[in-house]
């Protein structure tokens, strides 16, 4: 198990390095520029000296060569030095966004908390309520209820968000005014009130997200459960007179937990890459949101470093899907 | 999450001590092809006509498909092309039954137009993405030697993060392919290829699941002991019994693409505005939706429906082509 | 709607607003509590130095302050300094080279220190420093030197004569920052600053709380502002990002905010948000013009690239019988009505504003279809082959009509290839996505500088309330081309001598009545010779709820530039 690990590791950094190239590259041919977006009342040699002061002017694999050190070397010590209040990244160039001319890190720092609340949020909404519907889904296959919710999820899978957003903005912000329409980032939690302010923010763009991730994760719920329902176990099980209660919820249901759990992990990446078409719908300005600017702005620093950053939990929660699947299911066997 | 992905078949957790766990379970009963390739097939048939969801779904998607293909044979396509400033913003009526635009132009005719790029991008980057992963599952699961380094090349693409890089893909080789092939079939090729392209590794894993399992059954080794050649081995016993798995991946990878257009075109990345595909339809309504709501409505509901009918029609191919459900 | 009934539209929503209540308006600091204001695109940064973009630039003016600002029609008034320097006071040197600010005594920044010509003289280095790619270096490269003869006096040296010397330290695009905070921040140290840029320190009514960058920024009444009374509001919640239409929804019609800004949004849109009667549009007038330009040299693709779009004449388009009827065949009041409603009225001038330089000698309000065909006709262009083109000496009137991706320009486009093609034209539409199409990227074919295309539709406009330098882009030597890295203002490769020397005439002239009237005559002669098609005079449509007074839409200056007189109007 820990060789394994190991190995996954080692084989992920060259991984790694092998994206970090892939995108700098397909950033590299992209005809933007960061410039476009001034206004034509900037004459062309100004906008030249812009780009001059932002680094645009040396050569592509210099730039490459810097964004790497920069990443893994440089950021790193400024985490440091924020956590330490020491002072090792004193006077090193880090990675700067052409946006605002400020390090991306910081921008990504303010941008998490919002991507958290109503991403996480909807992630553990969306686990808490497809697990129990999966659950009673398999148990009886075909009933109403199963028919029903199959349904539900069909619906959940098929309705786009950017199409349900518009929707429930339309009818519960505009029309009925129970929610507001704009998230409000600033927004403080400091007393009750702030709270019930929060929870209503929240409401529209945790229910969009959280009626499509519910679709997945039930629909994976159930079939994981069908599959061990017909298992011979189970006969045992019953046929040594287990009350059904712990035959369902005990013994199928552990079994059955485990692809769920993986695919769960799976999924956590994706939290913190932000749900880009909800987070631009509702606009809670998140990592998704940030993202969607920066390509438009060609701001090419910061969707490099975004992008990487994707990548790096992506892999690193394969990594950590395989182990928990090795450690809860005895029958695998890493070699 | 990305809104736009589905991650239905999350197999991604698997590695190969999984794959061939649950490759063992799969393959417990034989699928006999010589015997009766046909009686196969009207036993799928038989067992996806039960699955009444995944029948009606089927009729609604080929109602859709024929409307959308055959339509422009009784109504004038130019209609939805052609801007009439007297009679824009009209509501629905016999002339137009789904309402004008803010030009005048005939929704129904836009919408039908829209649909044909929809379906087209769907079917297309479906196509190109089963190919590819049926290719690369094969070929590394039939072959020791490639198995390595494609299933690595795969774990890579998983590792990418998709939406993002479409996104990117999108905007960095619209000009050049626009300059190349025009507007219209550059923009199509770049995003029918881009969905391709990032989709395949779902279907690679699953097929390369399968081959590893099947290369080891009696039927198969026969054949390879009277020394029919690996081409003729792929072609002749192995593809045939993977074609399941495919055709599931396949369904569902239309969905996929279809939201995945709608998604980019809705984000602007997509289709130019003057070129109406349902996602691009749909962006356009959005600022009149309290005015002429049926504007959001009918891309909205097109896109829903025709991703919807095809989920069930998936659900129903996994039901009729899985043996150990079958006859249940 | 025609232009009359925009402007009473406009006029009345200024009329409406500010009468409710006279004693709203006085009052302590800070006694309405807080405004929320949002714009759909988020700003950046806090310095308007680093960055071209107007969300930027206005988000800024709530904290940073010129020395003189333009009012809402246009006029310059004193900011920071006792009067507006003139040849009348002596303000400005009778050879024209230079201009004397004197600034007002009392002035702090919010930090407490007093405000001085050192600071002023300060902002000139922070800019013009060459490695800081500063955006708005343009207002400071006629300037020689900037000269402190003691701390409350700024002496402006100009390199050459200068008519019109209010474009340093004026207006929104080039505040004062303090040389205390900033000292450190010039050239290439400029990106290590971020502390500095996200919050300067200015004289402003408000300083920064807290700044997220591309997203939302609170404000608080700066304590030490000049004026006790102001500003009414004690915070300022500034929220960025989403889009036009939630913006306007947000003020219009569930007044969720107060002040939403540049709403481009379909006029019919407008109106049906308007209904719910929480909010009023209000509409000001700039500069910006959607335009046509016509091509001048031959983009013909099988010439080589040091040739396309370099080499004149065009095939076609200097032909006035050919660009006469371009221009006939459109019907702009349509157009106006269809892409912006009370934000757009019909222009024929190159410089629509301010409306002492509009020239009133060309009218285009009419759609001609039959008068354009008769003038084609006439010159000789005929359909002789039976394709529905018409050509003469075998040249066909095809072209190709390109513009950057946005919906309302490919609905103009779509309209105007149909009636040019109603007169006998082929049209082939083509759009480049903006980041393109305005990008300066001298190797891409798409962008409007390079022009490889017969027609390009887009928008421009001038800073600040005088023509000349944006009547000077279309000298002959300002046209883009291979040797310059396609680096140039004249974007339709105009060339005529008889306007260049009519221009140098205008760069001599200090008499206001004078350079008015050399201006007008430069726009009818660039336009009536076929420089380009005006088509919509585009104004700026933001949005206020009906309880916020004091709103005086400003499009010469940031529309917040009088943020410290808005109050609430009490019911």
């Amino acid at each position: 198990m820990l060789t394994f690990t190991f190995r996954r590791l080692i084989f992920a950094i060259p991984t790694l390095l092998f994206i970090a190239l892939v995108i700098f590259l397909l950033l590299e041919l992209a005809p933007g520029d960061p410039m476009a977006n001034v206004p034509l009342t900037v004459p062309p040699e100004v906008k030249e000296q812009m780009r001059q002061a932002l680094g645009l002017g040396e050569p592509a694999p210099i730039r490459f060569w810097k964004w790497i050190v920069q990443f893994f070397w440089i950021e790193p010590l400024n985490i440091f030095d924020h956590l330490f209040g020491t002072g090792f990244a004193e006077g090193k160039l880090r990675i700067i966004s052409w946006q605002n001319r400020a390090p991306v890190f910081i921008v990504i720092a303010e941008r998490i908390p919002q991507t958290l609340w109503v991403v996480g949020t909807a992630y553990v909404v969306a686990i808490l309520i497809a697990i129990p519907v999966g659950i009673y889904s398999a148990y009886r296959q075909y009933s109403i209820f199963d028919q029903a919710g199959t349904f539900v999820t069909m619906i959940g899978f098929s309705v786009p968000p950017f199409f349900s957003g518009v929707l429930v903005i339309v009818i519960f912000a505009v029309q009925l005014r129970w929610f507001p329409s704009i998230y409000d980032t600033t927004h403080v939690v400091d007393d009750w009130d702030a709270f019930v302010f929060q929870l209503r923010q929240m409401f529209l763009p945790v229910m969009v997200l959280a009626l499509q991730i519910t679709s997945q994760l039930s629909r994976f719920m159930r079939a994981s459960m069908l599959d061990n329902l017909g298992q011979d176990y189970v006969r045992t099980a019953r046929a040594k007179g287990l009350r059904e209660r712990s035959v369902v919820m005990i013994h199928v249901l552990r079994n059955s937990m485990i692809p769920v759990v993986t695919v769960i992990a799976l999924g956590i990446p994706q939290v913190f890459g932000g749900a880009i078409i909800t987070e631009q719908v509702f606009k809670v300005n998140g990592i998704g949101q940030l993202l969607i600017t920066a390509i438009q702005a060609n701001d090419l620093p910061m969707v490099q470093t975004l992008t990487f950053i994707f990548a790096v939990l992506i892999v690193l929660f394969n990594l950590i899907a395989d182990v928990l699947y090795g450690i809860l299911d005895p029958r695998i066997r890493y070699e | 999450m990305s809104d736009a992905r589905d991650p239905r078949s999350p197999i991604g957790a698997e590695d190969e001590g999984v794959v061939a766990a649950s490759a063992a379970v799969m393959g417990a009963e034989p699928v006999l092809l010589s015997t009766g390739a046909r009686s196969q097939w009207l036993d799928v048939w038989d067992q996806f006509k039960t699955h009444k969801g995944a029948l009606i779904g089927a009729a609604i998607f080929l109602a859709i498909v024929a409307v959308v293909a055959l339509g422009p044979l009784v109504w004038d396509p130019e209609l939805g092309i052609k801007s009439n400033i007297r009679a824009r913003n009209e509501g629905m009526s016999l002339a137009h039954p789904f309402g004008t635009d803010q030009l005048g132009r005939d929704i129904f005719a836009r919408m039908m137009a829209g649909g044909r790029v929809s379906l087209a991008v769907g079917l297309t980057a479906m196509f190109l993405s089963v190919v590819i992963g049926t290719l690369i599952g094969v070929l590394a699961g039939y072959f020791r030697a490639l198995d390595g380094a494609l299933m690595r090349f795969t774990d890579l693409f998983l590792a990418l993060p998709l939406l993002p890089l479409l996104l990117v893909m999108v905007l960095l080789f619209r000009e050049p392919l626009t300059a190349v092939f025009g507007v219209e079939t550059g923009i199509f090729l770049l995003i029918v290829s881009a969905i391709g392209i990032t989709s395949w590794m779902q279907t690679a894993r699953i097929v390369r699941g399968e081959v590893l399992a099947l290369k080891e059954r009696e039927f198969v080794l026969a054949a390879r002991s009277i020394g029919t050649p690996s081409r003729r081995v792929i072609t002749r016993h192995v593809l045939p019994n993977v074609l399941s798995p495919i055709m599931v991946s396949a369904t569902l990878g239309i969905a996929t693409a279809i939201i995945t257009e709608s998604a980019l075109s809705f984000l602007g990345l997509g289709f130019p505005p003057d070129f109406p595909t349902w996602g691009r339809l749909l962006n356009d309504g959005v600022p009149y939706l309290e005015q002429y709501p049926e504007r959001v409505f009918w891309p909205g509901i097109a896109i829903s429906l025709v991703v919807l009918s095809i989920n069930y029609v998936g659900d129903g191919l996994r039901d009729a082509l899985d043996p150990r459900i079958r006859g249940r | 709607m025609n232009t009359k009934s925009a402007l009473l539209c406009a006029a009345a929503s200024f009329v409406l607003v500010p009468v409710a209540n006279a004693q709203d308006q006085e009052g302590e600091r800070g006694r309405d509590g807080e405004v929320s204001i949002i714009y759909w695109q988020a700003p950046s940064t806090m310095n308007p130095f680093l960055s071209g973009g107007t969300k930027d630039i206005e988000a800024a003016s709530l904290v940073l302050e010129p020395l003189a600002r333009f009012d809402e029609t246009g006029e310059i008034q004193p900011w920071l300094v006792e009067e507006i320097p003139t040849l009348e006071n002596g303000g400005i040197s009778e050879d024209l080279k230079s201009i004397t600010w004197k600034i007002k005594p009392g002035i702090q920044w919010s930090d407490g220190t007093p405000f001085t010509s050192a600071d002023v003289k300060f902002t000139y280095e922070y800019c013009t420093d060459p490695e800081g790619g500063c955006a708005q270096a343009s207002k400071f490269e006629p300037v020689e030197s900037v000269d402190t003869p003691d701390d409350q006096t700024v002496v402006v040296n100009f390199k050459e004569p200068t008519p019109n010397p209010y474009t340093a330290f004026v207006g929104g695009e080039s505040p004062i920052i303090q040389k205390a905070q900033f000292e450190n921040c010039t050239g290439a140290a400029t990106s290590t600053c971020t502390e500095q840029n996200f919050n300067p320190i200015g004289t402003g009514p408000y300083v920064v709380d807290e700044f997220r960058t591309n997203d939302a920024i609170t404000f608080s009444a700066n304590p030490n502002y000049r004026e006790p009374n102001k500003p009414a509001f004690a915070k300022v919640n500034f929220k960025g990002g989403g889009d036009a239409e939630a913006a306007g929804r947000a003020v219009l019609q569930t007044g969720e905010y107060d002040y939403a800004w540049n709403l481009q949004l379909a006029p019919e849109v407008i109106a049906q948000m308007e209904a719910a009667g929480q909010g009023t549009p209000v509409v000001g007038f700039g500069t910006l013009v959607e335009r046509i330009e016509l091509n001048h040299t031959n983009p013909d693709p099988a010439l080589g690239p040091d040739e396309r779009s370099v080499v004149r004449p065009h095939p076609f388009l200097q032909d006035p019988a050919v660009y006469k009827a371009l221009s006939m065949a459109i019907d702009r009041p349509l157009l106006v009505e269809i892409g912006y409603g009370q934000a757009g009225r019909v222009t024929c001038n190159y410089v629509p504003a301010p409306d002492a330089f509009n020239s009133t000698a060309l009218e285009c309000s009419e759609q001609d279809i039959e008068g354009a065909k008769a003038l084609l006709e006439e010159a000789g262009y005929v359909d002789s082959d039976g394709d529905g083109v018409r050509e003469k000496d075998g040249v066909e009137l095809k072209m190709l009509f390109q513009t950057s991706t946005n919906a309302v320009r490919q609905d103009f486009q779509a309209l105007i290839k149909e009636w040019w093609e109603e007169i006998g034209f082929e049209v082939e539409l083509r759009n480049v996505s903006g980041s393109v199409f305005f990008g300066g990227d001298a190797g891409s074919p798409d962008t409007f500088q390079k022009f490889y295309a017969d027609v390009e539709m887009y928008a421009n406009n001038f800073d600040g309330i005088d023509p000349q330098a944006y009547l000077g882009q279309l000298l002959c030597e300002n046209i883009p081309g291979p040797d310059t890295q396609w680096q140039g203002e004249n974007v339709p490769r105009f060339c005529n001598e008889e306007y260049d020397t009519l221009w140098n005439e205008l760069s001599e002239t200090a008499d206001p009545a004078e350079r008015q009237r050399l201006s007008k005559e430069l726009n009818d002669m660039f336009v009536s010779t076929g420089g380009q098609i005006p088509l919509v005079h585009r104004g700026r449509l933001s949005a206020h709820a009906n309880d916020l007074g004091g709103i005086k839409l400003n499009v010469w200056d940031s529309e917040l530039w009088n943020i410290a007189d808005w109050y609430r109007i009490s019911e």
